[in-house]
């Protein structure tokens, strides 16, 4: 029998993102749970990255970017009255499609600006926290040796990785990745997605993608969007197997994408 | 055991994975009410310290103005075309300065143009990888020359080559005309005209290399495609794309010219005449002020100087204004006319 | 005419155009070369340790020095970086992250308006604005001048610099939970700073030559002085002074101190181009 379902994290109700007057995703209601992996997938255009900033609210860092309904952040509406979305900001974490490491930082400085969100640390501390943050995201061995060189001297992937240990060294409840793999070789992707599940232990997880396979490999529950609207969402498996609609089964089976 | 509907600052329960293993000890969970009020601090201060810029500005002109006014006054439009400039007699009249600084400008854009485009086009289309760095920076080290070491070098070499070199030969064939009547003793239009066409060369070429640069690689290979020469594929497809922009340059070099300073008035005579001869002493604006300000002891006089000052500013604003506009217009973005070239 | 003789007839054209081009372009560089060469030629040799260490002798009398004219160009260059690098950069800072409004359109207005402002013009501004309030000539007073000059080129080339850091760095800092104003100071600026201080460098070299500002507010001093409130010397007051005065002796110096006066320019300009390249800091 499978195991009771995680309760939910992050739950949206009637979402709708806009960008001046054009909505770019419409009503979505969603749950997602605590400590699992989600994927949203769609094709290019549905909407699966704004409804990704809009949890963390980014969106409204876009020009003419605004939002109706609710997101809740263990039961709190981050778009409430008098929520600061720099705090939103430090809960739930973002990592994007192209790595941006801190040009003119070194890598130990990169994480240390992740800590440093939360307040000082120094010496000893900070140093072990950088670490930890590496370790977590197995960046670690490749790089204990060079901490102190510059960060944009490191592969795409180990960019990308060093990005997820800044993310998440202000220990963020949610990691949110937006096509994280997309620009990198499939070692560097494979890297990540193992590292997708490690994390779910302690995080939640939800990923963007366009590639069906990682979706499938990744997640645990998948979410399909098209043209602004979320289709369908459930367990991984299931969906991918037998599909409840015909337009989901359309995508995955590869016949409009 | 829920903490899902819990205010904030509520510490999260701990809640068993779904593989049933212990999760991490429950960290304090941040409210996510509050107020941002370093952003706005941040905001209102460099606000504060952009507004200098216009509440400057705004002082500026208006000291110039109030300054004036007691000239503007008694002299009302006169002022454009009385030649007499009399400290004594208290009477005042800008005419020479104000031809002084057209003649000169309008003689140095005639030798900068040419040399400066030929810079330019050079650079941009024609020189060999190696040859435009070294060239570039030389050209760069143009600009940085202070005015006065201009000057110096105008007084002590410029003239006395203009005078045993250039002049001679010069009214040999051309003395004939009226641009060249008189004898030369040195300080000249022709010398601050010269010296100020060395001084505003970088700053067209530097203007006309980023507006050649911003026409699209597929114009000329356009017309390299259709069979052209080189120099054609420049003549043809480059020049007039970017003529606007070319022509902005030009008026930001006058713009240039019509304010220097020293090396003008250590070689142009300073002198109140309309003449037309370039071999004649002559006087700008700028010099005017930088000559006389010392000397004005009257409130009247002073006054004179700074209406003087005052048509000067106007000028050069409105020059430069255009000149933005027309190199905008080709060559977007650029923040012209902040660089020292 | 024949086709290949059209054609052969075009390719000399070309070439004979590209040549013409190309000695515009050596005629434009020659004066340069000139300059240069006079000033070493003629200044060179009046330079040895008692021209920086000495003041400047009694009119008529050899010998003499510019160490006041050091010293003042030093401090009168301080005094406008004091006042104008906090404002400049503060304003190119605002242009670049709030400047896209109706407010941000007029200060960069402004600051394109000020950049052409002659600067005799704003000689005789600092002179009506401090001088004649205050009543005397001051190396205050100088130093407000040049820091007028300043402000609007700084304020450019720093909001450009800002600009030219990509969005996206904004973007991941923002996704951390930095509040704006941090990630506007310790993200965005920081990455832009090499370019901030190029920008500095390059607006330092061209007023540390100014003159025409000077003329009214510093005013200039043949003593030795470091007080900001009286007049003060500058080497390019100095050069004016000594070009344009009947002694002999007195142009002999103007050549050395024109010399070093380029040569402090040149110093400033090539230390912009380095901190340019050293754009990424350690590695």
């Amino acid at each position: 029998m499978a195991p009771p379902e995680p309760l939910p994290h992050i739950t949206t109700q009637r979402l709708t993102a806009l960008y001046h007057r054009q909505a770019a995703i419409k009503d979505v209601t969603i749950a997602l749970p605590r400590h699992s992996v989600t994927a949203i997938i769609g094709p290019s255009g549905c909407g699966k990255s704004t409804f990704l900033r809009c949890l963390n609210r980014m969106h409204e860092l876009s020009d003419g970017g605004w939002v109706t309904g609710k997101v809740l952040l263990d039961g709190q509406d981050v778009y409430g009255g008098g929520v600061d979305p720099v705090r939103v900001r430090r809960r739930v974490g973002m990592v994007f499609q192209r790595p941006t490491p801190f040009p003119t930082m070194s890598i130990h400085e990169n994480v240390a600006a992740g800590l440093r969100v939360n307040g000082k640390l120094s010496g000893r501390a900070l140093n072990e926290a950088v670490e930890q943050s590496l370790r977590r995201a197995a960046l670690w061995n490749d790089v204990r040796d060079r901490l102190h060189t510059s960060a944009v001297a490191l592969s795409g992937g180990q960019q990308q990785r060093l990005c997820m240990a800044r993310a998440l060294a202000p220990e963020p409840e949610v990691l949110l990745l937006d096509e994280p793999t997309a620009s990198l070789d499939p070692a560097g992707t494979q890297r990540i997605e193992e590292l997708c599940h490690e994390l779910k232990a302690r995080y939640t997880i939800v990923i963007v993608t366009h590639n069906l396979q990682q979706a499938a490999r990744v997640s645990d529950r998948t979410a399909f969007f098209y043209l602004g609207e979320l289709i369908e969402v459930g367990r991984t498996s299931d969906l991918f197997t037998k599909p409840a609609l015909e337009q989901t089964e359309a995508y995955i089976t590869g016949r409009f994408g | 055991m829920l903490s899902g509907a819990g205010g904030p600052g509520e510490v999260r329960l701990a809640v068993p994975g779904p593989t049933g293993t212990p999760p991490p000890a429950a960290a304090p969970v941040i409210p996510l009410q509050g107020r941002n009020r370093a952003d706005r601090a941040y905001q209102i201060s460099l606000t504060a310290l952009a507004l200098a810029l216009p509440l400057l500005l705004v002082v500026l002109v208006g000291e110039l103005a109030t300054n004036a006014r007691p000239a503007i006054e008694r002299f009302g439009w006169r002022f454009l075309w009385t030649s007499v400039w009399d400290p004594v007699a208290e009477v005042y009249g800008a005419a020479p300065m104000i031809f002084g600084t057209l003649a000169s400008s309008l003689l140095a854009l005639l030798l900068a143009v040419p040399l400066a485009l030929g810079v330019a086009i050079f650079l941009t289309e024609f020189a060999p990888r190696w040859v435009r760095q070294p060239v570039a920076f030389l050209v760069e080290l143009l600009a940085a020359i202070p005015s006065v070491v201009y000057g110096l070098w105008g007084i002590f070499v410029l003239i006395p080559f203009l005078r045993s070199a250039v002049v001679p030969p010069l009214k040999a064939t051309l003395g004939w005309t009226p641009f060249l009547e008189g004898v030369f003793y040195g300080n000249s239009l022709l010398a601050g005209g010269v010296i100020l066409a060395i001084m505003i060369v970088p700053y067209i070429a530097a203007v006309s290399r980023e507006v050649l640069l911003a026409v699209p690689a597929s114009q000329r290979e356009a017309a390299l495609g259709l069979g052209a020469t080189r120099w054609e594929a420049v003549w043809t497809a480059v020049l007039p794309y970017g003529r606007a922009g070319i022509i902005g340059a030009i008026m930001l070099g006058l713009g240039r010219a019509l304010g220097e300073t020293m090396a003008v008035t250590m070689v142009i005579g300073n002198r109140h005449d309309i003449g037309i001869s370039v071999l004649q002493p002559a006087y700008t604006m700028a010099a005017a002020i930088a000559n006389e300000f010392s000397e004005a002891t009257t409130n009247l006089y002073l006054s004179a100087l700074f209406e003087v000052g005052l048509i000067l500013f106007v000028v050069t604003v409105v020059v430069n204004a255009l000149a933005r506009l027309l190199v905008w217009r080709v060559a977007r973005g650029a923040a012209l006319g902040s660089r020292a070239l | 005419m024949s086709v290949r003789a059209r054609v052969f007839r075009r390719r000399v054209r070309s070439m004979v155009l590209t040549g013409v081009v190309a000695g515009l372009c050596a005629l434009a560089v020659l004066p340069l070369l000139f300059i240069l060469g006079d000033l070493v030629a003629k200044g060179a040799s009046s330079i040895d340790w008692s021209f920086f260490t000495r003041n400047p002798a009694p009119a008529g009398e050899s010998g003499g020095g510019v160490a006041n004219a050091i010293v003042g160009t030093g401090i009168i260059v301080g005094l406008a970086c004091l006042i104008g690098l906090p404002i400049g950069i503060g304003a190119g800072i605002y242009l670049a992250e709030y400047g896209s409004g109706r407010l941000g359109w007029i200060v960069r207005f402004v600051a394109d308006v000020m950049n052409g402002t002659p600067s005799i013009v704003v000689g005789i501004f600092a002179w009506t604005f401090i001088v004649k309030p205050v009543g005397r000539f001051s190396a205050l007073a100088g130093g407000v001048a040049l820091a007028i000059l300043m402000l609007p080129m700084i304020a450019r080339t720093t909001e450009e610099m800002v600009r030219l850091v990509p969005h996206s760095l904004r973007e991941a800092a923002l996704a951390l939970g930095y509040p704006r104003w941090r990630t506007s100071l310790t993200v965005i600026v920081r990455t832009a700073l090499s370019g901030i201080v190029t920008g500095c460098l390059v607006a330092v070299a061209r007023i540390a030559g100014e003159t025409a500002p000077l003329l009214f507010t510093a005013l200039g001093n043949l003593n030795f002085s470091t007080s900001l409130t009286q007049p003060m010397q500058t080497l390019s007051l100095q050069i004016y002074v000594y070009a344009t005065g009947p002694f002999d002796e007195w142009h002999r110096l103007a050549w050395a101190a024109a010399l070093v006066l380029m040569g402090l320019v040149l110093v400033i300009a090539l230390l912009a181009r380095w901190v340019t390249r050293q754009r990424y800091g350690a590695s």
